[in-house]
């Protein structure tokens, strides 16, 4: 009985634990020392390779810059019918108005400017004058208040009205908006405190000066109480007292500041009464064109597809994608050119580097290894001068071409072209990429014994009966990995159709180069950079079901 | 997104951590430009003198041609390790949009003329930006082999579209800027209204039509050194370049080219300051600026290449080349002779159009 009782129970290592989780707890610590050896390589290939990647595929949907230079605006603008033929209504002029006043300050409008100008020019230097004269328009309100009565001249007249208790809730959400807009932190004492009661009477005031108060404190590290409001804020004084509620209830306050605001109150039929729909249109009359709000409302969403649909030769349009005009579709065929000229290469690469790897193979050990030298050496000079010297070679007064001329094939006025085109670009790059298709065949076919061949001759096969049924299958593998290598290579290759490939031998790459270095629309580049890895990805899955990836070999 | 600013700003600070050690020490200072000839003028008249007044210690790099690119993510990566950066001016243009590049006052932070000019009314018009500290004026313009003209030799832009008169290959930059403006010019578009017209969607047809004249016999190049290079092979008969690119292969390395003046295009390039650097580096900068940008060291750049210095009181300063001994005046593109016509690029207009036309440009040549 005792016996079977101890059957049933668990089994006991020797330190008397059960030995599943002894097991469990010596296979575990494997684990951790093993990824505690691969942890630096693992921590590397994150910061170098994954994070940088998982960036740029973000990048190709990210568009925060609208929504966070332009908040009220583009709640406003959401109501605003884009098909209709008339402009938005008031409320997202004023809106733009303190909007576009805080974005100056914070020197953000012109990347906004810049950022939508990709999707309708125009709009750079819409947004650039506007940032500069924007200014003018509460001075307007300025000039008349301060005529009205000098106290408002007074910084510190401002702040001690504007001083209470109560308004911390506002000054918070002011702070994630100013935050939002210049990327940093604005938390910290900003040495200023909102009153309740103004910001229940004067809304829009309250609103403008605690931009000012946390902008001047945090940004600009000056003293509130010593400095003069900004323009916007008689601006959003003057639009608080168009309001006649908003009159009326001036009458009965009675904290700091009551005279002078009450003087103001009294004399508010001298204040500006222009829209501020006029005043942006004096500003620049590119506000009245429809298409610029059209342009910002579709792009005012924090994520969007249109940088892809830029890339497949499309845009957004107000229903949904349409095409692009056709002048200036582009990166279709440049993806369809792309693919194209890699097979291309990946071919002429199979058929050159198959002979050259079957001779090394087939070569005593010491004559193939002074050969391979010969292969590798391409690899110690730099892709720069290889790509020049075939500049040198191909050109109309090139070598081949003075050879050719001197043997007498062509005639001195009839030069071949054959360069700064596709021929060039598949010359050069077939060149520089065959080591890559040399080394899988070689080592793939060292592993083949010629024993196979020499049974399969004496068993009556042809020789090419023996090559093709007998030795070429064995050596498919080598072909496979070697095109993998060349063809994604050269689908993503820069520099030498830069050179070499004029107009038609250019390749995707080169406008992601543009993008990213010269034209700085990153979003763009990103999402073609996007499509040309999922292209890949395909085709490697492709490939996969087709051939098999274990089928695959660099090496015995 | 946090995340992942960190961790990139952690992979931008391993790999550039020994130029920030550099940068950090108040007497080096890094300064990017754009290589070749130009840096070394830059060298022989701004470095050398300063290095050798103050000690401190100037480290060249040659970025320029993707300062705001590499700017751009400098900033983003919150680790600026260049204190002054020579760019074109539209780049300045572009790097003070982005709040990259710090806003320049001339007359606080520039030298006034030694005539007590200040360095606003010295500089006058060049002041294209708010950002951008002007230094040469440089023009692109047409070089061509004396040796394939014949007795007539061009003397007019439109001999660039004139494939009877001069049969042959021409070089042109693979971007629209320039090209389109040559275009309608030789279309028939009054000098004055060309912007008018580029401005419209049939305007950029009209101008891409007429370099579709001569696309077939058009290599484009994409970096300064093409047109020399193929000028000097035989390669094509004419070409566009920088004005200083074919002063170097006339009188230098003796080719036979001569330059065509007409409806060149004047550009300027200068210094900006990123935004983002410390206090002791941005005090270093502001004073290499105030010593680099004065009339003497401005006059001084032209001995050692043919742009025209930035001040109009350099102008008579502007002597012989140092190691040539020929007299430089002729060959700035500012000399009354070369400057019969020409045009001024055209910052704002550009800043506008640029994305859209060059869409239509590279679509235009890919066809």
């Amino acid at each position: 009985m005792s016996e079977t009782t101890t059957d049933a129970g668990p089994v006991l290592a020797a330190d008397g634990t059960p030995l599943k989780r002894s097991l469990h707890r010596a296979l575990r610590m494997q684990k951790m020392r093993a990824l505690a050896l691969i942890a630096p390589l693992l921590l590397f290939v994150l910061l170098t390779f994954i994070a940088p990647i998982a960036d740029m595929l973000f990048r190709s949907v990210e568009n925060e810059i609208v929504a966070e230079t332009l908040p009220d605006t583009v709640v406003a603008l959401a109501d605003w019918d884009a098909t209709s033929d008339q402009p938005p209504g008031e409320q997202v002029f004023e809106s733009l108005y303190f909007d576009l006043f805080l974005a100056a300050e914070a020197k953000q409008h012109t990347k906004l400017g810049t950022r939508l100008n990709y999707e309708q020019t125009g709009i750079s230097s819409l947004f650039r004058t506007s940032g500069r004269k924007v200014d003018d328009i509460g001075e307007e309100f300025q000039d008349v208040i301060e005529d009205i009565d000098p106290t408002w001249k007074e910084g510190r007249f401002w702040y001690q009205m504007m001083s209470g208790s109560g308004g911390d809730a506002l000054l918070d959400e002011r702070r994630d908006r100013l935050s939002a807009l210049t990327s940093n932190s604005m938390a910290g004492d900003i040495g200023f405190d909102l009153s309740a009661e103004i910001a229940r009477l004067l809304p829009n005031t309250a609103r403008a000066y605690s931009d000012f108060a946390i902008f001047t404190a945090l940004a600009d590290e000056d003293v509130v109480a010593e400095e003069d409001p900004w323009e916007a804020v008689y601006a959003a004084l003057g639009v608080d007292l168009r309001d006649a509620d908003t009159r009326a209830a001036i009458g009965a306050y009675s904290g700091n500041g009551a005279e002078a605001l009450q003087n103001l109150a009294a004399a508010a039929g001298q204040l500006p009464d222009f829209t501020f729909r006029e005043a942006f249109l004096d500003v620049d009359e590119d506000w009245g064109d429809l298409d610029n709000w059209r342009t910002m409302q579709v792009y005012s969403p924090r994520l969007t597809s249109g940088y892809f649909l830029n890339a497949v030769d499309m845009q957004k349009g107000l229903d949904g994608p349409i095409e692009r005009p056709e002048n200036q579709q582009i990166y279709m065929k440049l993806f369809e050119r792309t693919l194209i000229m890699s097979l291309v290469i990946t071919g002429s690469c199979i058929l050159l580097g198959y002979p050259v790897a079957w001779i090394l193979a087939n070569l005593p050990a010491r004559t193939a290894n002074m050969l391979m030298i010969l292969v590798l050496l391409p690899f110690w000079t730099s892709l720069l001068v290889r790509t020049s010297a075939w500049k040198v070679m191909l050109q109309q007064q090139g070598v081949i071409n003075d050879v050719l001329v001197w043997l007498g094939l062509v005639a001195d006025d009839s030069r071949l072209v054959m360069i700064n085109n596709q021929f060039g670009t598949i010359v050069a790059m077939t060149h520089i990429l065959l080591p890559f298709m040399i080394l899988p065949l070689y080592s793939v076919m060292q592993t083949i014994p010629p024993t196979y061949l020499r049974a399969a001759k004496s068993l009556g096969a042809t020789n090419w009966t023996a090559f093709w049924r007998v030795y070429f299958p064995q050596s498919v593998p080598g072909i496979g990995a070697g095109s993998i290598l060349v063809f994604i290579l050269s689908i993503g290759y820069y520099i030498t159709p830069e050179i070499v490939g004029g107009t038609t031998g250019t390749f995707i790459s080169n406008r992601i180069a543009y993008h990213i270095s010269s034209s700085l629309n990153w979003g763009l580049a990103a999402a073609l950079g996007t499509i040309l890895l999922a292209v890949v990805l395909i085709l490697y899955w492709a490939y996969d079901k087709i051939v098999g990836i274990d089928n695959v070999k660099l090496g015995g | 997104m946090k995340l992942t600013k960190t961790l990139l700003a952690t992979a931008a600070l391993t790999a550039t951590a020994g130029a920030v050690i550099a940068a950090d020490m108040a007497d080096k200072m890094t300064i990017v430009s754009w290589g070749g000839a130009y840096s070394n003028s830059q060298l022989k008249a701004y470095h050398e003198p300063y290095m050798k007044m103050t000690g401190v210690e100037i480290i060249n790099d040659e970025s320029s041609a993707e300062a705001v690119a590499k700017l751009r993510a400098m900033n983003e990566a919150g680790n600026v390790t260049w204190d002054v950066v020579d760019v074109v001016a539209s780049d300045a243009l572009r790097l003070c949009d982005e709040g990259l590049a710090m806003e320049i006052d001339p007359d606080e932070h520039l030298a006034a003329a030694p005539d007590g000019t200040s360095a606003k009314d010295d500089f006058g018009d060049l002041l294209v930006g708010d950002c951008f500290i002007p230094q040469i004026v440089y023009s692109t313009t047409f070089g061509y082999r004396t040796d394939m003209v014949g007795d007539n030799p061009p003397d007019d832009i439109c001999d660039v579209f004139d494939l009877e008169a001069y049969p042959g290959k021409r070089a042109l930059e693979k971007r629209p800027i320039n090209n389109v403006e040559w275009a309608l010019l030789c279309d028939g578009v009054a000098k004055a209204d060309v912007y008018d017209v580029l401005a419209t969607e049939a305007g950029q047809e009209r101008a891409l039509a007429k370099l579709g004249t001569i696309k077939d016999q058009v290599i484009w190049w994409s970096a300064g050194a093409d047109t020399p290079q193929l000028l000097a092979d035989g390669e094509i008969v004419m070409g566009s370049t920088y004005n200083g690119r074919l002063f170097s292969v006339i009188e230098e390395q003796d080719q036979p080219v001569a330059m065509l003046w007409d409806a060149q295009v004047f550009d300027l390039d200068g210094w900006i300051i990123p935004t983002g650097l410390s206090d002791e580096r941005l005090a270093r900068a502001l004073d290499y600026i105030r010593f680099a940008t004065d009339t003497q060291r401005l006059a001084d750049q032209a001995k050692y290449i043919s742009y025209g210095p930035a001040r109009k009181s350099s102008a008579p300063l502007v002597g012989k080349h140092a190691e040539l001994g020929i007299d430089m005046a002729p060959h700035m593109p500012t000399d009354p002779n070369n400057a019969k016509n020409t045009f001024l690029y055209n910052y704002e207009f550009w800043a506008d159009y640029r994305d859209d036309i060059d869409a239509k440009f590279q679509a235009w040549l890919a066809k």
